[in-house]
């Protein structure tokens, strides 16, 4: 073949839902990936230009700064009372939270589980990686027991920190939650799988079906201590077993784009 | 409009509408909770948002993420309740987002009582959450004031993009007496909300609304924006109401409730031929301290009445500079004094002063 015959065809690129900058996080944290599987559902659902996320308090604070739209900081937890102030007066647009594990199931416990409840038109995108990041590494609601961190030096101790919570077996139980599901960041058949689940959010939102959210196991390599490929094994050994991945509600309105795992 | 037998809280939450509120959220606390059920009713019935929230807390955070797409939005409770929409007022402050909040103060500290008390005027006007802000702050007598104020309200918090508290008591809250509501405004249409708002970055680079300033010389210098917009409020804001000051050599000042008793004790002091008016501030921020400095060329006394163990004393003796003696007297714990008690500390001025 000659070159001049030569035709480049583009495989990969960044979506218009990002920005072109670096980010602030570590080497190895799955937030990247987050952010990335985000922005590319909203490009493919073609609503950049009517989305409005809101950014909670936590490592992803500054998520702003890497979606390329409309975007709002909230207070330490209440970016699902905040999403609701949005959507209510403006129901045309797309509003997503993107929260951490201390910022959605700690600070924040009684607001995501009352805009559950409502069955709030939002989707929540959850971040999971069982540690208080921003902070440097102290124990979060979803720390497993025996787990290491800064507030909690000789292990999680049930006796004395009690039990990490499960927020999506939490939220499936409330009758406002059409879609609830738990992926994981750790390897690409889960990436995958995440990004059906995070279209399902979406798409559960653009119906008006109600509350959606999904929880994504994800890696902190900096203050687990570990090495980044050696996070992602962790999230595997450890963190699945605790925090099981698959549909936890999926209500009956909610048609299937083949987000749910079979 | 014709004047109606109004109750405070309905008429406030009614006036909102008229000026163009599209978003109520709040919490129910007595005794403001007959808002938050006149929104409740009425704000379906015209096609606006009302939500009850979980707590002051979601219902101030909603207010805020509302305000963020340039609604007119409100909310309001009373003493406790506002204590927990701190943080989300800080927030809002450190946005620039425009929110107005009726504060029908109650009886404290703690759970305390639901009884009108002005407790909470330190809080309220000095900013209240965290950081360096102030909201403006209108302090209305009468049921009319509260109706006028609270249109106000919605007008002056777009146009400093602030917050704007109408600081009122549980017994302007639960009285009622005649006053007439202002027309029906039409709603903004959303595409002419403010070019700052958020709505989807169609065809426009995002917008952002956020309070970090992670640089301290940024935050420094947006500090120094917020004091500049103060001085603006300083300059053009400042409201209050004086009665028989023209001949008097002594001032009683009071806000709100408690203003409107010692007007009653400053007409019946004029009967016995005590030469005492009344300055009554309605804006508590900015605080009228040069129309209060100006006084303290000319008078003899001043005599502070507060539903409080003296909060705005502290703002009078700022002004008055110790060019006068000020003298406070104050009733707490949800008790309302009487024109009697207050005409009794007119007395002891009056006679001080002349001794």
């Amino acid at each position: 073949m000659e070159l001049s015959e030569m035709v480049e065809s583009l495989v990969y690129r960044k979506p218009d839902s990002l920005r072109d900058v670096a980010t602030h996080y570590c080497p190895g944290c799955t937030h990247g990936v987050a952010h990335r599987l985000v922005a590319e559902v909203i490009d493919e659902l073609g609503m950049r230009e009517k989305t409005i996320g809101v950014a909670p308090v936590g490592c992803s604070v500054f998520a702003y700064n890497y979606f390329n739209m409309d975007f709002a900081e909230a207070a330490h937890g209440r970016a699902p009372a905040m999403a609701t102030g949005i959507k209510r007066v403006n129901p045309d647009n797309l509003v997503f939270t993107y929260q951490g594990d201390g910022d959605l199931a700690s600070i924040g416990a009684a607001e995501i589980l009352h805009a559950a409840g409502r069955g709030e038109n939002i989707t929540v995108v959850f971040i999971n990686n069982a540690i208080y990041g921003m902070t440097g590494g102290q124990m979060a609601p979803t720390t497993l027991p025996g787990q290491r961190t800064t507030s909690t030096p000789l292990g999680r101790d049930v006796e004395v920190h009690g039990f990490p919570l499960r927020m999506c077996e939490v939220l499936s139980q409330l009758d406002g939650s059409a879609y609830v599901a738990r992926r994981s960041l750790h390897d690409v058949p889960n990436i995958r799988k995440a990004k059906k689940a995070l279209r399902q959010a979406f798409e559960v939102q653009l119906n008006g079906l109600g509350f959606a959210m999904v929880e994504l196991l994800s890696s902190c390599p900096t203050n687990w201590g570990m090495s980044a490929a050696d996070s992602l094994v962790w999230i595997e050994e450890h963190m699945i077993p605790m925090f099981p991945l698959g549909d936890f509600k999926v209500s009956p309105g909610v048609t299937s784009v083949g987000g749910r795992e079979s | 409009m014709a004047r109606e037998l109004l109750e405070g809280n309905v008429a406030f939450a009614e006036a909102a509408i008229r000026a163009g509120c599209e978003a109520y959220f709040g919490y129910p606390i007595t005794p403001q909770t007959e808002a938050l059920e006149h929104m409740a009713r009425r704000m379906p019935e015209l096609g606006r948002a009302f939500l009850q929230a979980e707590s002051e807390v979601a219902a101030i955070n909603m207010v805020y993420g509302a305000a963020c797409t340039g609604a007119r939005v409100m909310s309001s409770s009373s003493s406790p309740g506002v204590s927990l929409m701190m943080e989300g007022l800080s927030y809002i402050a450190g946005s620039e987002v425009p929110a107005v909040l009726v504060d029908i103060m109650r009886g404290g500290p703690g759970l305390g009582n639901i009884a009108p008390s002005q407790g909470d005027y330190f809080q309220i006007v000095k900013g209240g959450g965290h950081g360096d802000y102030r909201p403006i702050v209108l302090a209305p007598a009468t049921v009319q004031e509260l109706i006028n104020l609270t249109v106000e309200a919605f007008d002056l918090a777009e146009r400093y993009r602030c917050i704007v508290v109408v600081l009122a008591d549980g017994s302007l809250g639960q009285m009622m007496e005649p006053a007439e509501l202002p027309p029906m405004r039409a709603l903004r249409p959303s595409a002419e909300r403010p070019e700052w708002a958020l709505s989807g970055a169609e065809g426009r680079s995002p917008n952002v609304i956020s309070s970090i300033y992670l640089e301290p010389l940024e935050e420094e210098e947006f500090n120094r924006r917020l004091l500049a917009k103060q001085a603006e409020i300083e300059a053009h804001e400042v409201r209050f109401r004086e009665l028989a000051l023209d001949d008097a050599e002594l001032a009683v000042v009071a806000f709100g409730t408690s203003g409107r008793v010692a007007q009653s004790a400053v007409k019946l002091a004029r009967q016995e031929g005590i030469k005492v008016g009344l300055m009554r501030p309605i804006s508590l921020n900015p605080f009228p301290y040069e129309a209060l400095g100006g006084l303290a060329d000319r008078m003899r006394g001043f005599l502070v009445v507060e539903m409080n163990g003296g909060q705005m004393v502290e703002d009078v003796r700022l002004a008055v500079e110790g060019k006068a003696p000020v003298r406070f007297y104050g009733r707490m714990g949800g008790v309302v004094p009487f024109p009697d008690e207050i005409l009794a500390e007119i007395r002891q001025v009056n006679a001080s002063v002349e001794a």
